[in-house]
């Protein structure tokens, strides 16, 4: 844990460990610096600017603001967000729960661990967009699930709501972001020492204690990470609502691109800071709970 | 506490992975209420013996009685055994005490009785003090004393450990092998100790099973098979031991029971090929005839009486009564 430091009278600067050590993360340091927080001051400053119909002035002013919290729509499409993000995060925690605790306590070998994996991942070869887009032939009024149902006589009529719908909307982030969820989880099952669950079994636990009192407590820390993986990307999209809704529904995030068609931009920046932070403070609230720095 | 110590016995037990068979078709009794080794190379079948005792390996073939009764098919927890990990196998993310209490939670045991009932494992281990700790904040020799309260807390009748000294520090070894033998005595239980140290073997059993190539080679007390080795095997693998081939058979001699003579005066005349001073003794090595190279222990004050040098002609001497006939 505690690294030696050599003798503090050495007159070499670079035998001081904490300089070394600044060096070494100067170039991460420039590259975050350029393109993460230079872009987000920018975006604080613009979203204190001052828009009119056809104009927008460098300012130091809160109207974006004001005009955000005095919306009603603000809160609803929020509202609408934390849906979103709450049922995609139940549905990729199950999934993705299931799906990592099969690689990684039912398949023996790890060759088959890795085959079956990779296949997992193969649908992450296209685009976001275009895996989104396969749903609307599928989905669709006179699409395959719909025919497919009539055909079965399960249904009379083609079902409305599977296509331009939450249902679909959610459908859609379930399917892109799963393996957000699978991939941290089965991270840290791995590292769960097999003997433990023999020591368990040992002691007379059943395959659900076992489930419930040794794998899922040292599991947190990978269900916490796939947590602020799928919150966030839920949080910031904005294309798969567009897409699977129809445009009947909206999140933060088209809120924001609205405004920017419209070159609103103070107004997309007001709301893009609100965002961040929600965002952040739902992280903040989730690592509350969880401790995940052994993980990194 | 216990009332009749249950007696472990293997019937022709055998252990199959795919083609290759681990462990063939061995039989023994385990002599209850007392501290048995089975020792061996590794690979050479003893821990998937454990295992199976255990309950962690399917038994192939043949049966595993515990007082008579088969307990072959039982899952681990319904046996009568208890099993300590090489690694310990602790939960990380339970306290000791919770650790220990984990088998009764299991059992549905509410969360006062089920402490309580740690507290006095604990305290048997003289661990109490470190009861809310979590594994991660112990040293290796308490999260071994953690294991064992662990797996002695369902009172077993026998208690299986799998290396359980192999992880300590050589100093720490020492002391815990006196602990265990200790705690042994004290809970009057059957404990069956795999590990691969023949001086671990010698130093802890009532009882030491040697085991190669997926059979027993020998059983027998510690004095039984050091002293009378059976097989070639058992000689060197138990050390201390020559394995000399003489016209009428293969025999196995302690290195102690060696002395060195004039050139034309021993058993056997034989050409020094190095000295060792080991404190106590010194370790002499000489090649006879055939090419075989024997140690001889001779006592340090004897040795420097009349001291040698490699390349020196002597004559080994023994007491024939001191050679052992090998089988194998």
């Amino acid at each position: 844990m505690c690294p030696s430091h050599p003798a503090p009278e050495s007159p070499n600067v670079l035998k001081n460990n904490t300089f070394v050590g600044w060096l070494m993360a100067l170039p991460i340091m420039a590259v975050l610096m350029f393109f993460l927080v230079l872009p987000i001051i920018m975006i604080v400053i613009v979203s204190f600017w001052q828009a009119t119909e056809f104009s927008i002035v460098p300012a130091f002013v809160w109207e974006n603001y004001e005009f955000l919290f005095g919306s009603n729509v603000t809160y609803r499409v929020f509202l609408n967000t934390f849906k979103y993000a709450a049922i995609t995060w139940a549905f990729t925690l199950g999934i993705g729960f299931t799906v990592a605790y099969f690689l990684a306590f039912h398949v023996r070998s790890l060759t088959w661990q890795i085959v079956l994996f990779l296949l997992c991942t193969i649908p992450f070869w296209t685009s976001n967009i275009i895996r989104m887009i396969s749903w609307i032939p599928f989905l669709g009024r006179n699409g395959i699930a719909n025919s497919t149902l009539i055909s079965w006589g399960v249904i009379d009529a083609p079902l409305e709501w599977l296509l331009f719908s939450d249902f679909a909307v959610i459908l859609a982030f379930v399917h892109l972001y799963t393996l957000f969820m699978v991939v941290p989880i089965f991270n840290t099952m791995m590292r769960i020492d097999k003997s433990l669950i023999e020591a368990a079994r040992d002691a007379g636990a059943s395959g659900a204690q076992i489930l419930w009192n040794v794998i899922i407590p040292l599991t947190k820390p990978g269900i916490m990470i796939g947590t602020i993986f799928v919150v966030t990307l839920v949080m910031g999209d904005f294309i798969t609502v567009r897409f699977m809704s129809g445009s009947q529904s909206a999140n933060v995030g088209r809120l924001i691109s609205n405004d920017i068609a419209l070159l609103a931009y103070p107004s997309a920046s007001a709301t893009a800071v609100v965002l961040l932070l929600t965002v952040l403070i739902v992280i903040g609230i989730l690592l509350r709970f969880v401790d995940i720095r052994k993980e990194l | 506490m216990t009332a009749q110590i249950k007696e472990l016995e293997l019937v022709s037990v055998t252990k199959r992975y795919g083609a290759t068979v681990a462990v063939d078709a061995i039989s023994h009794k385990f002599r209850p209420g007392g501290y048995a080794c089975l020792l061996g190379p590794s690979g050479c079948g003893k821990s998937s013996t454990l295992r199976m005792i255990a309950g962690h390996e399917i038994v192939s073939d043949g049966t595993i009685l515990l007082g008579g009764a088969d307990i072959s098919e039982l899952p681990p927890a319904k046996r009568g055994t208890a099993m300590m990990f090489q690694n310990y196998a602790l939960f990380p993310h339970l306290s000791v005490a919770e650790n220990v209490a984990f088998s009764l939670k299991m059992r549905g045991v509410d969360k006062r009785e089920r402490l309580a009932k740690a507290g006095e494992m604990l305290e048997l281990v003289d661990l109490s003090v470190l009861s809310d700790r979590l594994p991660d904040q112990l040293s290796g020799g308490q999260q071994q004393r953690v294991a064992l309260a662990r797996a002695l807390i369902t009172r077993p009748q026998v208690l299986l450990l799998d290396e359980p000294l192999s992880a300590l520090d050589p100093f720490l070894r020492i002391r815990m092998r006196g602990e265990l033998r200790k705690l042994q005595r004290e809970l009057g239980i059957s404990f069956i100790h795999v590990t691969h140290g023949q001086d671990e073997a010698l130093a802890l059993a009532d009882e030491i099973v040697v085991m190669n190539d997926a059979v027993i080679e020998q059983a027998g007390t510690a004095r039984e098979v050091f002293n009378a080795p059976t097989t070639a095997f058992v000689a060197q693998f138990i050390g201390g031991h020559n394995v000399i081939a003489l016209p009428d058979g293969h025999f196995a001699i302690r290195s102690d029971a060696i002395g060195i003579a004039a050139p034309d005066a021993g058993a056997m005349q034989g050409n020094i090929l190095g000295v060792e001073y080991q404190g106590a003794h010194v370790s002499v090595s000489a090649m006879i005839a055939g090419d075989q190279e024997v140690s001889a222990l001779v006592p340090e004050g004897d040795f420097f009486d009349n001291p040698l040098n490699p390349g020196d002609q002597v004559g080994l001497i023994w007491d024939p009564a001191n050679l052992h006939k090998l089988t194998a």
